[in-house]
């Protein structure tokens, strides 16, 4: 369960596009009839995206009545998630992994570098309103440690000065590519793999 | 070490290609319709028979949950429900599966679907993995174009649907019943068991909940036959499991290995070594995050399965290996540990709820140095409080590491936290005052 806040300035109103909705037509065919409130988080998903990745409290109310069910049930779930954003993010959301296995590894500098060239505090958009960033708890890449989400994609194996690279890349849109910042083959033990994997010595 | 050929994920590092094309020449789908055709029983009986055990943490015979579910559809269809909510702290194993094995997943999703008398089956992947996910995707929809799952799946005369549905970044959802909730669309809060998802599960239907390592494995165990897989690993503790070795080791990786290998040849071997050499290993945690952590002296000899592993108090768990050396502070990342427990309670069962709190406010205060003598017993007590006092088991999940670490690190923690109570007149009422609110 996360703490939240819900952004001061609110629109008045909030529509799919058409495409979405289509796309929302489509995704409410994946569950069965009369379940529709399952497809409440896929939706609040597509208004994320619609709306430069953070939901307005006008689309809750609107996937609400999209489904037929209480807003106060659509609330509910996308104060639960933290992945749903209700305030407004950077263009580039930096997402920093502390969790353990990370921390061991150096997530404190990565965060430094994040706290030197983006803002101060976490969730704060940065002077050119390119780039925020915050800490979340383990994103599930914990071989590639220490590790960054930046919107959907993964950069792997940092330290502080590859850190460096791409927040100054994303600080001037032109995002790096995401992946291994070591040049490691996915999840494969750097040094040995040879002697491991015998299909490489084959 | 197990030998070339018994792995089952040949693809983890993606060396060979991930496409479905590419699949069959691993031998996916090479024989799935005559599989099936051996009908159910014969499919449950098997799997019962090669004691493959659930991959998720549990550790439940998974023959065994298949045969829960009702033998007959009655009013209600059934549905399989493929756990991929992996987010444990040093896990990361089902990821490499879902993008670089997905064909094996989605094999076994059509095989288990037909033991459980299911035809839709929906995939829960966490929210973060969306190129996993979108990755998976355009591995269903070329499964579909071959007509391996759909109408006629394999020419069997099963019809299987697969969806994938996203998870928005809670931890909690991993837990079954809380992955059930999400999927119809509440907030993610664990249900009482029982009645267990087996008979009343997704929209009160019957639901069999497998994780992802779990279902990829059964159609090379039907394939290469029971008996093969359980001749791996040890009685009980059969096959082969993805390690996840992560933290202070040289080279961390994933990697497939047998059941029951000792911890040392895993991480010597596997992950290169400690950082610092083998003398330079102060603790190990064995099996993500929720399991207690194993100290220097029992990772000598130590056997990683689930039964050898229960025996030294600690468990298998998700296998995700994270290693700690002699140059982080054991307090600090234990701290680490119970706020991601805080971070990540659903907030349903008070306990949990306000003791994870609390487990972590202590251990802050223990790494800082401002801890009192009375806060260990504290601290002590506030684990055995929440432990089984919860309606899943995420109460243990976040009681256990802390109760791992008082178990073997009690004189480190006693060295740094001697100061007398700060409030010496109320110090026997404790549970009415969290201290550290109170001005010094």
């Amino acid at each position: 369960m996360s703490l939240k806040k819900v952004h001061d300035k609110q629109p008045e109103t909030f529509e799919f596009t058409k495409e979405n909705l289509e796309l929302a037509n489509s995704i409410l065919k994946k569950y069965p009839e009369g379940r529709k409130k399952s497809a409440v988080m896929p939706l609040l998903y597509l208004a994320q995206n619609q709306n430069h990745n953070w939901i307005p409290l006008a689309a809750l109310k609107y996937i609400g009545k999209f489904l037929s069910m209480p807003y106060v049930n659509v609330y509910e779930v996308a104060t639960f998630y933290t992945m749903y954003n209700l305030a407004p993010v950077g263009k580039h959301f930096v997402q920093v992994c502390t969790t353990s296995p990370c921390l061991l590894r150096g997530a404190n500098e990565i965060v430094k570098v994040c706290q030197n060239k983006i803002s101060e505090n976490m969730n704060t958009i940065s002077e050119n309103g390119l780039c925020s960033w915050t800490e979340v708890e383990c994103l599930g890449a914990c071989v590639n440690a220490p590790m960054i989400q930046v919107n959907n994609d993964y950069y792997e194996d940092l330290d502080k000065s590859s850190m460096e690279k791409i927040v100054n890349s994303l600080m001037e849109d032109k995002p790096l590519k995401p992946g291994s910042y070591r040049g490691r083959n996915n999840s494969a033990p750097e040094k040995n793999e040879n002697k491991i994997n015998g299909i490489n010595n084959a | 070490m197990l030998k070339e050929e018994d792995k089952i994920f040949k693809n983890l590092y993606n060396n060979l290609g991930w496409t479905l094309e590419e699949s069959l020449k691993r031998s996916d789908w090479s024989n799935t319709k005559e599989i099936i055709s051996k009908g159910r029983e014969w499919i449950i009986n098997e799997i019962k028979t090669s004691e493959l055990r659930g991959r998720g943490g549990a550790g439940f015979p998974t023959g065994v949950k298949w045969s829960f579910a009702p033998k007959k559809v009655g009013s209600r269809p059934h549905y399989l429900v493929i756990n991929a909510d992996e987010s444990e702290p040093g896990t990361c194993k089902d990821r490499d599966i879902m993008r670089f094995e997905p064909q094996k997943l989605i094999e076994g999703c059509l095989i288990s679907s037909f033991a459980v008398n299911a035809h839709t089956c929906y995939i829960y992947i966490r929210g973060e993995y969306f190129n996993e996910g979108r990755r998976l995707q355009k591995a269903i929809d070329e499964a579909y174009e071959k007509n391996f799952i759909g109408k006629n799946a394999c020419n069997s005369g099963w019809d299987l649907d697969i969806h994938i549905h996203f998870g928005a970044g809670a931890y909690i959802c991993g837990e079954e019943t809380a992955l059930l909730e999400s999927l119809e669309g509440n907030k993610g809060q664990p249900r009482l068991k029982p009645p267990f998802p087996a008979l009343v599960g997704l929209y009160g239907c019957p639901t069999i909940v497998n994780n992802v390592e779990t279902i990829a494995v059964v159609p090379t165990i039907l394939r290469k036959g029971a008996k093969w897989f359980a001749s791996i690993g040890r009685p009980k503790n059969t096959g082969t499991k993805i390690f996840c070795i992560s933290g202070n080791v040289n080279n961390p990786c994933n990697v497939e290995e047998e059941m029951g290998i000792p911890l040392k040849e895993l991480i010597e071997k596997h992950a290169g070594g400690v950082i610092g050499g083998w003398k330079n290993l102060q603790a190990v945690i064995p099996g993500g995050s929720s399991m207690p952590l194993i100290p220097k002296e029992t990772c000598e000899t130590i056997k990683m399965d689930f039964d050898s592993l229960i025996a030294a108090k600690s468990g298998l768990g998700t296998a995700g290996v994270v290693v700690i050396n002699k140059d982080q502070d054991i307090l600090k990342c234990m701290a680490r540990i119970a706020k991601f427990y805080k971070h990540e309670s659903c907030g349903q069962c008070t306990p949990c709820r306000e003791g994870s709190g609390w487990m972590w406010r202590i251990l802050e205060r223990a790494v800082k140095g401002e801890a009192t003598f009375k806060d260990i017993d504290l601290l002590s007590d506030v684990t055995k409080q929440i432990e089984g006092h919860t309606i899943c088991a995420f109460g243990e999940g976040s009681a256990w590491p802390v109760q791992g670490l008082l178990r073997h690190f009690r004189k480190e923690i006693d060295k740094r936290c001697f100061s007398e109570p700060l409030i010496k007149k109320k110090r026997n009422i404790p549970y009415l005052v969290d201290q550290h609110l109170l001005e010094k």
